[in-house]
């Protein structure tokens, strides 16, 4: 799976599954001030990463993500092994 | 009677309900009689012993919330939040343009179980996938004070806000409980309301089990038959309802449209069992003597009953027998009794709420909504129901009866306001 299909998976999540709004996720989109994801938002989008990609996330490695983008570093890198 | 200085009057509804989404479709179906219950469509019912419920007809919570809160809230907060919305709209109330305006504005939510779809899906999710992919809103969205805190943020509600959890007394409780708040002077304006949103197969099955509801499964319009002979069991709905009660004088100043009066709020326990009411009806008997008190009415003065009037066996020979007792004997058969069960089913925690709204309209039109379904009369409900059709009359004060599982009876006096 190249990032560019990675990306496109995680917008789509983002906009089916947490049901953000497309016109705003965007790679430097920040979770909390730009796409009002509070902190148990942020629990629910990790867990629609691990489910999506078959991976674990855990609340350390978590905590890195601060944007749309560096959820997809991540996915990238659990994905790359 | 006490004396009082702060009178509390209602000057917004709201309503979501199997009969209409909004206060004035909601009303004109009670007027016209109009049963909104229905096979259920929620889940398959097929293999359940009771296939029939009220349930909103194409309610879109997404005309009053984004797409993320409707994924976050249980269904019980969005049609609180819905009903909340057209009541706050209804008396012109926003406070959007000042942080602070809302200081003196309150919550009281009523529910008879809170987020109840919500526990049985994070149950399934639990038992099937395991506590980790449980969502973390299970909490927010199965706690019944949430719908309260979901309007509060919304519209900046920054008084006294809380909870009533009385089973189907909850939302009456919750507007007698609010119309304290303003009248000993903790707030001005409360949003006062309840709901329930309970039609999936958990609570379906746990109100089936109990022996609660109706059977009439090939008859959903006729099931729901306050008073009649053959009534076997209530049938359960969902739906929600809000009233903006405010202290009179700050009404007045603002030029808000009054609708009417708070005149009266009665409590009793029944202290007998935990479903079945207390025979003889001396437990609902109090309630109302509360009530009728606490207006300073004379019982005589009552014009309508807007009844508890379950469809249970139980209920309403019961409330029957309650109604003489605290209006004596020749009023009880003067006063026009109905129960708009009959056409909403039982919406629980809601119920109190949606009867107040009721309730209130009826001040307003000068016109009582019917008891449909009323075709057998049963000897020990000998009262005059308002059978099948509405009935033009001078409403000048409406009592208002809720009462829930657990002993709790609670009555609700409303007038006309001159």
């Amino acid at each position: 799976m190249d990032r560019s299909e990675i990306e496109s998976r995680i917008s789509n999540l983002l906009v089916s599954e947490l049901g953000l709004d497309e016109v705003k996720v965007s790679a430097e989109a920040r979770f909390e001030e730009d796409l009002e994801v509070d902190s148990l938002g942020v629990v629910e989008l990790l867990m629609a990463l691990e489910d999506e990609f078959g991976v674990k996330i855990p609340d350390e490695e978590a905590e890195e993500i601060g944007t749309v983008g560096e959820a997809v570093d991540v996915v990238v890198a659990k994905l790359a092994g | 009677m006490r004396t009082r200085d702060r009178r509390v009057v209602v000057t917004g509804l709201g309503a979501v309900t199997p009969v209409g989404l909004t206060v004035d479709d909601f009303w004109r179906a009670l007027l016209a009689g109009e049963s909104g219950i229905g096979e259920i469509s929620s889940f398959d019912a097929t293999r359940f012993a009771v296939r029939i419920a009220g349930e909103l007809k194409d309610f879109d919570p997404e005309v009053y919330l984004g797409r993320r809160e409707v994924r976050t809230m249980d269904r019980y907060a969005q049609l609180f939040y819905a009903s909340t919305a057209q009541a706050l709209n209804d008396a012109g109330i926003d406070y959007t343009d000042d942080p602070d305006a809302g200081l003196r504005t309150g919550v009281v939510i009523g529910g008879g179980i809170g987020g109840i779809i919500s526990v049985q899906e994070s149950m399934e999710i639990m038992f099937s996938r395991g506590g980790d992919r449980m969502s973390p809103y299970t909490i927010t969205q199965i706690i019944p004070n949430m719908g309260a805190g979901y309007v509060s943020i919304a519209f900046n509600l920054l008084g006294p806000i809380s909870c009533t959890v009385t089973a189907c007394a909850a939302s009456a409780n919750a507007i007698g409980d609010a119309a304290e708040l303003i009248r000993r002077g903790a707030a001005d304006v409360m949003v006062a309301g309840g709901v329930e949103a309970p039609i999936r197969e958990y609570a379906v099955a746990g109100f089936a089990q109990a022996r609660a509801l109706s059977t009439r499964n090939d008859d959903p319009l006729g099931a729901s038959r306050p008073f009649d002979a053959d009534r076997d069991g209530f049938v359960m709905a969902e739906g929600a309802a809000s009233l903006i009660l405010e202290e009179r004088d700050y009404a007045l100043a603002r030029g808000a449209h009054i609708y009417a009066e708070v005149l009266g709020y009665g409590m009793s326990s029944d202290a007998y069992h935990i479903t079945l009411p207390k025979p003889g009806g001396t437990g609902a008997a109090r309630a109302m003597t509360a009530a009728i008190e606490d207006a300073g009415i004379d019982p005589g003065h009552i014009d309508y009953i807007n009844a508890h009037g379950t469809s249970t066996p139980a209920n309403d020979s019961t409330e029957t027998a309650a109604i003489k007792l605290a209006l004596g004997e020749g009023a009880a058969r003067r006063v026009a009794i109905s129960s708009t069960k009959s056409m909403t089913g039982h919406t629980l925690g809601g119920a109190g709420a949606v009867e107040a709204v009721a309730s209130v309209l009826a001040i307003r039109d000068g016109i009582v909504p019917p008891t449909i379904n009323y075709a057998t009369p049963d000897p020990e409900c000998d009262l005059d129901y308002v059978p099948n059709r509405a009935r033009r009359m001078e409403v000048a004060t409406v009592m208002s009866n809720s009462f829930g599982f657990g002993g709790h009876n609670v009555a609700l006096i409303f007038g006309k306001y001159e």
